[in-house]
């Protein structure tokens, strides 16, 4: 029974992953009963009954009662029976509880993209701790997607303009696949995503450390990621154009004057306090606007900003 | 009655004008024709050809998934093959398939009438379908499609290509569509010959009328949406695009709306031809012929009130998809009760296993198998897995291609002596319908396991993972390919022959077998007096025209 699952159905590695292979189990072996059933019949009187003789008179059959009754009356019942399992279930997989981890998901041809509660963001890469209910607040950027991990048996679109949700509680540690499986163009089949289930103590330390790709990346490319992935393009462009804040071209080594009449020269110190605590020294020309990214970085990727700015001569 | 709006090239008495339609009139007059024989004889061709043009489309299909990565084509045009295959198959084949060719050509001569009620409308509306045919021919060489068959917004209002201009070919394949339907409702409630009541009516014309019902009232939804979807493409009106304010799932309501009692304009033809081929092949009376022919008319009206069950997934509300996963439930229910009817019609007959007869237990396993896989999708929690992925690809072509398809080529097998006056080679066509059992079921069943362990939908590249099962259904598809293959040779090198069919090869007892093969332009030459039902194989035959045999 279980081999025969697992050959039909990826992996179990949610809490209600059981309870769907149950029932899909269960009508395997019905609809395979009335397969039989229907196929024996039609394959059985075709044969018994092929014609022997030509131009007989055969009997005159036009109702049965008893047996139409039975044959609309026990599928009606054994379906209304599997509506309502699959209501239940399906009723019951879609609410979160009070204290699921709630992660941001976007999806854009032809990435996913994730925000978690401390500010942390990652590409194709999802990772939550085990045994801990996890609420996915997803929506689309572009045009229809849909996030589908087969082994926690969950697919919900994504659809832009609107948050939609997801809910599991992933059982089983380790890396876990997932799709897109609404058609979304070229790449559709490329728009693919790892999600890692972690134990709560790695899961904490990735949040810490980030993915170990970050480590082996040149800090300027770490840098320039940080300032797409972040934000900071929103207003601070690499040509030289005036956005919401000053342009990082050129501006390492430049002398600054700010609103409070005092001059600096942009330094790796300055850079790194104007991230951590930006209201202190703000730009002549500008509005202090700008949110602090105290929490929201990590070191390596400040690192990696000062470096990206430094090449940007 | 029936002779007021009968066909305008009546001249002389009844009677008088006995060639036979296949050899009454030049070229020009076929293209201008209003009999519904050569119509339905120019919808057959059309939609062979369209059949062929699609079934290319999937073997490209099918060889591209034969490894992952790039096996043959890029993946923009890989999107734009699975595109025109999903979308020539629907709109240009199977729903014009069995009413427009073999319902047109078959309908009034099984009412006992010279023609439909409004012969120049038919003409119209083949006119229309080969307008809309060349339309989509353009779309196809001047940029193509790569929505999928269904046009999903926003993905179709900002892709490329000539989204707007196929969607305008299927706009006006709609109105053939409609204008057939008028048709064959008005052909059924006024033509019917003296003495047809309703219950003496074929099933198969039972099962026509139903299809009638949901075109006329079904596809102006598909209208509107088509011309919505056009209108915010190309002059930026906000529908369905968020970006311009409107709702993207707003479309798939509308599209389902339409486009699943589209799914029952292409079974309950299929369903009708069936119930047609069984008892005549069977010499057997028609079991439970009410129970058949209300069925149809039920599932016609719960036809539309299940087009949720396609968005289980897609955030509409739950209660909402809890009606509709319960009312899809219910709309199996008296397709179950048509297979045991089928079934039982078979008990204790005379069954011939001629090639119509090898075509109609086919359907019978493969309409079971894609009925039954259709309670996995019904079920809401098992749908969450299961919706876009290669099981419902294998669902659908189990009653799309295993059901209808079948069922079609099951009736031109049957029909196709009365049609054209000529018996095809019958050894090459039992080999033909095995070789489709066996590419069709090689094709598709591996299919449901690879939905089923996650596969998805319209992916060009796959997971190593998957590679086995990939190229087990393309190799099935060589099979199916090979099995077509000869059944166009036996069926054209029928044609050449000189006219040698019987007017009643399989002893059917249906008002068409009561006249020569090819029929007369005109079918009768007395409007023929029905007596007895279509299915009385338990008493001597008791024919109903005058003038043959």
């Amino acid at each position: 029974m279980n081999s025969l699952r697992d050959w039909m159905m990826p992996m179990q590695a949610s809490e209600h992953a059981a309870k769907i292979d149950n029932l899909y189990l269960f009508i395997f072996w019905l609809t395979l009963a009335f397969f039989i059933l229907i196929a024996y019949l039609t394959v059985a009187f075709a044969w018994k009954y092929r014609r022997k003789k030509e131009g007989v008179l055969t009997v005159n059959l036009q109702h049965n009662l008893a047996l139409e009754l039975v044959w609309s009356i026990i599928p009606l019942i054994l379906v209304i029976g599997i509506f309502f399992w699959g209501f239940n279930d399906y009723a019951a997989a879609s609410v979160a509880p009070n204290d699921a981890l709630e992660i941001h998901v976007t999806g854009k041809k032809w990435n996913w993209s994730f925000e978690y509660p401390d500010g942390t963001r990652s590409i194709r890469s999802l990772h939550v701790p085990v045994n801990k209910p996890i609420r996915l607040i997803m929506t689309s950027e572009d045009v229809l997607h849909a996030f589908f991990i087969p082994s926690m048996r969950v697919k919900q679109d994504v659809i832009p303009g609107r948050y939609v949700d997801l809910n599991f509680t992933p059982t089983v540690a380790g890396r876990h696949q997932v799709f897109c499986a609404e058609y979304c163009g070229r790449d559709h089949s490329g728009m693919m995503a790892d999600l890692f289930v972690d134990t709560p103590a790695k899961y904490a330390e990735w949040l810490e450390k980030g993915d170990e790709e970050l480590y082996k990346m040149k800090p300027a490319e770490l840098g320039k990621m940080v300032w797409e992935m972040k934000g900071c393009n929103s207003c601070h462009t690499i040509d030289g154009t005036k956005g919401e804040g000053p342009s990082f071209k050129g501006i390492f080594g430049k002398t600054e004057k700010f609103r409070d009449g005092s001059t600096i020269v942009v330094d790796e110190n300055y850079i790194r306090e104007s991230i951590l605590n930006p209201q202190a020294k703000v730009v002549a020309g500008f509005e202090p606007v700008m949110p602090t990214f105290q929490g929201l970085l990590r070191e390596i990727e400040i690192k990696g900003v000062i470096a990206y700015i430094k090449e940007l001569k | 009655m029936a002779d007021t709006v009968a066909s305008p090239q009546v001249h002389g008495p009844v009677g008088q004008h006995d060639v036979d339609y296949l050899h009454d009139g030049s070229l020009l007059s076929w293209l201008t024709t209003v009999d519904h024989k050569k119509l339905g004889v120019m919808y057959l061709w059309s939609i062979l050809f369209m059949f062929f043009l699609g079934g290319i489309f999937a073997l490209l299909v099918r060889l591209e998934l034969f490894a992952p990565g790039k096996t043959i084509m890029d993946a923009e045009t890989y999107n734009k093959v699975f595109t025109l295959h999903g979308a020539i198959m629907v709109f240009l084949f199977i729903i014009p398939s069995i009413p427009a060719a073999l319902g047109n050509f078959a309908l009034p001569i099984m009412l006992g009438a010279k023609d439909v009620a409004f012969p120049r409308l038919n003409l119209l509306s083949f006119w229309i379908y080969a307008t809309g045919a060349m339309i989509a021919v353009v779309a196809m060489v001047t940029g193509g499609v790569d929505t999928g068959w269904t046009f999903y917004t926003p993905y179709s209002t900002t892709t490329d290509g000539s989204v707007a201009l196929m969607t305008f070919a299927a706009f006006v394949l709609g109105f053939s569509s409609i204008l057939t339907g008028v048709n064959f409702i008005a052909t059924v409630h006024k033509l019917r010959a003296p003495g047809m009541g309703w219950f003496k009516m074929p099933l198969f014309i039972w099962g026509i009328y139903s299809t009638a019902i949901i075109q006329v009232l079904a596809t102006p939804v598909l209208a509107i949406t088509l011309l919505l979807l056009i209108m915010e493409r190309t002059f930026g009106v906000g529908v369905f695009d968020p970006k311009l304010g409107g709702d993207p799932v707003l479309f798939q309501h509308f599209f389902w709306f339409y486009s699943h009692p589209a799914v029952y304009i292409m079974i309950l033809p299929g369903m009708a031809i069936i119930s047609e081929i069984v008892p005549a092949m069977s010499q057997k009376t028609f079991f439970g012929y009410k129970a058949t022919a209300f069925s149809s008319v039920a599932i016609a009206i719960v036809s539309f009130v299940v087009w949720g069950h396609h968005m289980f997934t897609s955030g509409q509300s739950q209660l909402a998809g809890a009606i509709f996963s319960f009312l899809t439930f219910l709309v199996g229910i008296p397709s179950a009760i048509k297979v045991f009817n089928w079934i039982t019609t078979m008990y204790k007959g005379s069954i011939s296993l001629q090639a119509p007869m090898l075509y109609a237990l086919m359907f019978l396993i493969l309409f079971g198998i894609g009925g039954l896989t259709g309670i996995f999708l019904g079920a809401m929690s098992v749908d969450i897995h299961l919706h876009d992925t290669y099981f419902v690809v294998a669902h659908f072509h189990y009653v799309m291609m295993g059901s209808t398809v079948i069922a079609f080529f099951g009736g031109l097998h049957y029909w196709w002596p009365k049609m054209f006056g000529r018996m095809y080679n019958e050894t090459a066509a039992r080999i033909a319908a095995i070789l489709v059992f066996i590419g069709f079921n090689t094709t598709f069943l591996p299919q449901f396991l690879l939905g089923s362990r996650g596969m998805p939908r319209r992916y060009y590249n796959y997971l190593p993972e998957f590679q086995f099962l990939h190229q087990v259904s393309t190799v099935g598809s060589w099979i199916l390919g090979l099995g077509f293959l000869i059944m166009a040779g036996y069926l054209f090198a029928s044609l050449r022959k000189k006219f040698d069919a019987p007017p009643n090869p399989w002893h059917a007892r249906t008002l068409e077998w009561q006249i020569p093969s090819p029929p007369i332009t005109h079918n009768f030459h007395e409007v023929p007096v029905v007596k007895s039902d279509p299915y009385d194989y338990y008493r001597p035959f008791e024919p109903s025209v005058k003038g043959h045999h």
